[in-house]
């Protein structure tokens, strides 16, 4: 088993902790093997900013990633940057307030950014967006993602990270159960 | 208050690893300037020494950083420093002095893009041929290269052991991709982890002689304080420490540095070998570039080539037998570093003629991809 993932938005909206949280719940919660590198320039807040997480069942040869797995895309640059190289294979997701998909492929799409600044703190798009991908693809356990995600917070912000990450997981939920539903030819519509 | 050993498993970056290897060594100084890609390792010291009581300083530069740690050497404690590019330049004179006076210290240099200031955030291994030859003057030193967080965990344990053993300041090169990246690090319990110290004069101490050596070409090496008089110069010096401006000193005393190094070199160089036995070709190489070297030579295989790959552990002194038995049955090498070729003219050297002897290497800024070498592969296949 090998899950290549690539996480892409921008500098400030914590991107790199995503891949990180990922990575990490892969190594440490699921006792897999996990390579974390990251696109790294003087620019911090606006900028374009990806991370890269290979999760596997065998030891890493080579880190970097050449056509991701799963894409998550929280900006439009980020998108632009690796529509060309996904195939049909690819999970691609998105932030669909940030990420137009313009090519014609299948995509799964949450408002994370919408949803953080609901739950009134935007900077949580991120740990919703992990509760989406770990809810869509079960690339993480979910008990290791949210162990992580609450190691990896300020401790007076774990209860509404966990919230931020149980809003994202149950999207996908939901998500996955429409497309059950059309794909077994149940429309919901009488 | 964490103890020094931190057991269990980690999710750290490879800047995080190496201070973590140094502490589980027994590092107990740190002096250093912060430089991308190396900050982190400092930042991590200046948090990490203090809960086990010892020492963090910002020095004002890499020159002085270089001297702070070989004066705390002195003091009686295992001191390290790490730096890049630029900062590794300014501390050559003084690494020089670290092994004229056979110094036991670890500098770490997380490897960016130059010359010059360079590319600061992106990775290199152009700094390799530097870490030989840099300082003036002829010496043995001992480099290394890790190629994963757990290995940069590992190896700077390694390079505080061989450091201590042999006196002499041992080198730390990584990079920037694996300083930046994120992976497992196992840390055993601290009882499984082998520490090494420098051996201790005993004896009288009237008669005490700083520089002679014991049966293994190294000298005992008393600290300040200890009640021995000693005498700690850069300026060619007898066994006693005292400075001697002669031939015969200076043969003396170089012959010293180089030998105890040279035959020790069995115990100093340390190689992984991958399918070397069928091997036709076989691939060189050593930090990041070994994950680029791994996955090539598995690819390779997978399409039935007789891939082998050689990955250098110890880069200084260079493993020139290993390669000279190698490029017997061999057909040809490719040395695959971030760089224009200066691992790969110690191949050619090594290999002598036998083998043919290629390079996958470029300027830096990125890595080099395992398609790039299979390229080459192809090529001469």
């Amino acid at each position: 088993m090998q899950k290549k993932i690539i996480i892409t938005g921008f500098g400030g909206q914590g991107v790199i902790m995503a891949g990180r949280i990922v990575g990490m719940a892969a190594a440490l919660g699921d006792k897999l093997e996990s390579s974390l590198v990251q696109s790294y320039g003087p620019e911090s807040r606006g900028g374009a900013c990806s991370v890269q997480v290979t999760i596997a069942d065998r030891q890493i040869y080579y880190p970097y990633i050449n056509v991701p797995d799963i894409l998550v895309c929280m900006s439009q640059g980020g998108y632009d940057k690796y529509k060309d190289i996904l195939t049909g294979d690819t999970i691609l997701m998105i932030d669909q307030d940030l990420v137009r998909v313009s090519a014609d492929h299948d995509f799964y799409a949450i408002p994370s950014t919408r949803f953080a600044e609901e739950m009134g703190l935007k900077m949580m798009a991120n740990i919703i967006m992990i509760g989406f991908l770990a809810g869509i693809t079960e690339a993480v356990s979910l008990d290791s993602a949210k162990d992580t995600v609450s190691k990896s917070v300020p401790s007076k912000t774990i209860e509404i990270n966990l919230k931020a990450f149980d809003r994202g997981w149950e999207f996908a939920q939901a998500t996955l159960k429409s497309r059950r539903k059309k794909a077994s030819g149940n429309t919901g519509v009488v | 208050m964490r103890p020094a050993v931190l057991t269990g498993e980690h999710y750290i970056t490879g800047d995080e690893a190496c201070a973590e290897g140094a502490m589980a060594a027994g590092c107990m100084f740190f002096g250093g300037y912060p430089i991308t890609p190396a900050t982190e390792v400092a930042e991590h010291m200046s948090v990490r020494l203090p809960e086990v009581g010892g020492t963090f300083i910002q020095m004002e530069d890499e020159i002085a950083a270089m001297a702070s740690i070989i004066g705390a050497s002195w003091a009686g404690q295992k001191s390290m420093t790490s730096t890049s590019g630029p900062g590794f330049s300014l501390m050559m004179e003084n690494i020089g002095l670290a092994v004229c006076t056979e110094t036991p210290c670890v500098v770490v240099n997380v490897q960016r893009a130059g010359p010059s200031t360079g590319l600061p955030t992106m990775g290199a291994q152009g700094d390799m041929m530097q870490a030989r030859w840099g300082s003036h003057g002829h010496y043995e030193i001992i480099a290394l290269s890790p190629s994963s967080g757990q290995e940069i965990f590992n190896q700077t344990i390694t390079a505080f052991n061989l450091s201590e053993k042999y006196r002499v300041p041992v080198l730390l090169m990584t990079d920037e991709v694996i300083g930046h990246m994120s992976e497992k690090v196992v840390i055993p319990n601290a009882s499984e982890i082998r520490t090494i110290s420098r051996p201790k004069p005993k004896g009288r101490k009237d008669r005490f002689k700083l520089y002679q050596p014991a049966e293994n070409g190294v000298a005992p090496m008393p600290s300040a304080g200890d009640g021995y008089k000693i005498h700690v110069t850069g300026l060619t010096h007898d066994e006693r420490g005292y400075p001697v401006m002669t031939v015969e000193a200076q043969a003396e005393m170089t012959d010293r540095i180089v030998r105890k190094i040279r035959d020790n070199r069995h115990d100093i160089i340390m190689t992984d070998s991958y399918n070397l036995e069928d091997a036709e070709i076989i691939l060189v190489s050593y930090g990041i570039s070994a994950r680029t070297s791994l996955a090539a030579m598995h690819m390779a295989r997978s399409s039935g080539m007789k891939v082998g790959f050689l990955k250098l552990n110890t880069i200084w002194p260079f493993a020139e037998e290993k390669i000279a038995e190698l490029a017997q049955r061999a057909r040809a090498f490719i040395t695959v570093e971030i760089n224009y070729g200066q691992i790969h003219l110690e191949v050619m050297r090594s290999a002598t003629g036998r083998a043919d002897c290629h390079l996958v290497g470029h300027a830096g800024g990125t890595v080099i991809t395992p398609e790039q070498v299979m390229a080459k592969i192809k090529e001469i296949y």
